[in-house]
């Protein structure tokens, strides 16, 4: 398995240096154009997800992605030591947000265009999101219409 | 009819940058690059502030020179969206690319915005 590991402050211009760089790890693996721009969706949900909600916007904070990728197959977890979700199902419910400038739809784009996507949270201590996906995978159903 | 134009703002640098440029009875939204939460403030406040000044309600967002969009950057159009039709404005959209318009569809803006082909197309539209 061929691995990186990339930690950068919680700042809000970096999210498009996290898109950037896991796109290009991953693009070792036989993903298309199309799947790439989706996977720079998810990565660019979670790592947003983890400055506004998990360090409330605080830029000297830290978020870690660990990817990795082999064969046909990859894997990102994004994780910060953040506030923590209370309620993670809650959470995970499409258009949920706490903000009504906010579509809350993080989590369900996440889902939408991983293959697999997992959350563990603990108020306090942090939140690790981690989501994979397989090269030439036929596509989940979409997110109900709002 | 003839269109008239004024620019409101020219904001932003090399990767990620908007003009507000008010046409007729419109305000064409026209961001260039990708739109994500690093602009997404500052977008949201002169959008409003455009408005409010020159009491125009109806936004286009063109999207034509959008190369990527997150739900970040959708809500700064739902936001304007639920602010305009409040105030008796319309919301448009114009030039979504597939990335864009699959983010879009996903996200179900496209069942409460319009669409059209063009800000011209738009704009004489509501004329």
């Amino acid at each position: 398995m061929n691995k990186a590991v990339l930690e950068f402050s919680s700042r809000a211009e970096n999210v498009a240096f996290a898109r950037v760089t896991v796109a290009t790890f991953v693009s070792q693996v036989d993903f298309t154009l199309p799947d790439l721009e989706e996977i720079k969706v998810a990565v660019s949900e979670a790592v947003s997800n983890a400055i506004i909600h998990g360090y409330e916007n605080n830029p000297d904070q830290v978020v870690r992605l660990e990817i990795s990728i082999a064969d046909e197959y990859m894997e990102l977890v994004v994780i910060d030591r953040g506030k923590g979700i209370e309620d993670i199902e809650k959470a995970l419910e499409p258009a949920f947000s706490t903000d009504p400038e906010r579509m809350g739809l993080g989590f369900s784009f996440m889902q939408s265009f991983m293959d697999k996507f997992n959350v563990q949270s603990e108020p306090g201590k942090g939140t690790r999101v981690k989501m994979s996906r397989r090269a030439g995978a036929p596509r989940r159903a979409v997110v109900p219409e709002q | 009819m003839g269109r008239v134009i004024e620019s409101i703002v020219n904001r932003g640098d090399k990767a990620m940058n908007y003009t507000i440029k008010k046409e007729n009875n419109c305000l064409v939204v026209a961001p260039t690059g990708e739109i994500d939460m690093s602009i997404t403030d500052a977008l949201r406040r002169d959008v409003d502030r455009a408005m409010e000044q020159n009491k125009v309600f109806n936004i286009i967002f063109d999207l034509d020179k959008v190369s990527f969009v997150d739900s970040s950057g959708l809500g700064v159009i739902l936001g304007r969206y639920k602010k305009v039709t409040a105030a008796g404005g319309r919301v448009f959209l114009t030039g979504a690319g597939p990335q864009v318009r699959k983010v879009l569809e996903l996200s179900g803006l496209l069942t409460l915005l319009e669409e059209h082909p063009s800000v011209e197309h738009v704009i004489s539209k509501i004329s």
